[in-house]
């Protein structure tokens, strides 16, 4: 049992290198977005040592930067963390179910949709070690990329964080394009919330609520009718 | 922004954490309704297509380069490169566009 859980340890760090490096690029941006929101490095690091979450923590920053209060805040971050509900139940199904109480909580603290990618990748059931192999690179890039982002982000030359800048947004795309490619119901639900999404940010009225309430009610509305209208066959959540 | 940082911080982990865990430790059966289910399928698509655009085209310099970031970035998304690719090509598409517009 100890080998079998340093084989798993072993292989999910050399699995979780590329995560790493595109979880230092991704927090490094969001550090900037941090300092705008009026955090220091340190309670920027704390954040995302906390929360490792890319568009949680984002949303968080940008919301708080406009001077929002605690309640939407909140808000906003039970809706962009809400697919982690599900993930946390697809999860659940890949654990043997003897799994003990303390690994199941350690691997909720570190679910991510990259670490949820690999892990329900395996074959039959996960050895938790290969997840914390992943983790141990992937959390402390993680932490460090938001640390430097927020103390260097505006000692860097402009043209440089200009670059930095889109890799939250790319990693966004990472996430949401290939799916996509499979599946249509997808690929045009996706093209209707970017355009609705940008008609919300320049149409009369609309225009006028928050970008936190406008994530929010779009998430909503849209999730909520494509459920209804195109409701997915059993499985398809696995694949994502 | 009256309150302290880490009253945020605390009540923004603490909503995380248990999003992530509760279904984790408590359901041990399959969630069954397809409502819910299609509805947490769907949410995060269109939780970072909403967080992606329009905002991207204000992130760079330039809507040239930002553009060309979001174009790069969906092609090679779709192309089924990894998350570290599609960051890194995305960022040198910028870099390098806006060396000769600026």
């Amino acid at each position: 049992m100890n080998e079998s859980r340093m084989t798993w340890y072993k292989k999910g760090l050399k699995d979780g290198i590329p995560i790493a490096l595109g979880y230092f690029a991704v927090s490094f941006t969001l550090g900037i977005a941090a300092k705008n929101a009026g955090f220091s490095a340190f309670q920027s690091m704390v954040t995302s040592m906390l929360i490792n979450a890319s568009a949680g923590e984002f949303a968080g920053f940008t919301l708080m930067a406009a001077g929002a209060g605690l309640l939407e805040v909140v808000l906003m971050e039970a809706i962009a963390n809400a697919r982690y509900l599900l993930m946390s139940c697809a999860l659940s199904q890949k654990l043997s179910p003897d799994t003990p109480l303390h690994h199941r909580l350690l691997l909720g603290f570190y679910l991510t949709d990259e670490f949820f990618g690999l892990s329900v990748s395996v074959p039959k059931t996960l050895n938790p070690f290969y997840t914390y192999g992943m983790i141990s690179l992937g959390a402390p890039a993680w932490a460090f990329g938001t640390y430097f982002g927020c103390l260097m982000g505006n000692v860097l030359p402009v043209n440089i964080v200009n670059a930095l800048s889109v890799s939250l947004y790319a990693m966004f795309l990472a996430i949401i394009v290939p799916p996509a490619r499979k599946n249509k119901t997808l690929l045009v639900l996706i093209i209707i919330s970017m355009l609705a999404s940008y008609l919300f940010g320049i149409l009369p009225i609309v225009s006028e609520i928050s970008s936190g309430v406008r994530i929010i009610l779009l998430t909503i509305l849209l999730s909520g009718a494509a459920a209804i209208l195109f409701p997915i066959k059993e499985d398809v959540t696995n694949e994502s | 922004m009256n309150l302290n940082v880490y009253v945020y911080i605390a009540a923004m982990a603490l909503v995380t954490y248990l999003i992530r865990v509760l279904p984790l430790t408590l359901i041990r059966k399959e969630i069954k309704n397809t409502t819910i289910r299609s509805f947490l399928y769907y949410v995060p698509y269109v939780t970072l297509a909403v967080m992606t655009f329009p905002a991207i085209l204000d992130a760079t310099g330039s809507i040239y380069s930002a553009w060309a970031a979001l174009i790069i970035g969906i092609l090679l998304a779709w192309r089924g490169k990894s998350l570290f690719q599609v960051a890194l090509f995305s960022c040198i598409i910028v870099f390098v566009l806006e060396l000769f517009i600026c």
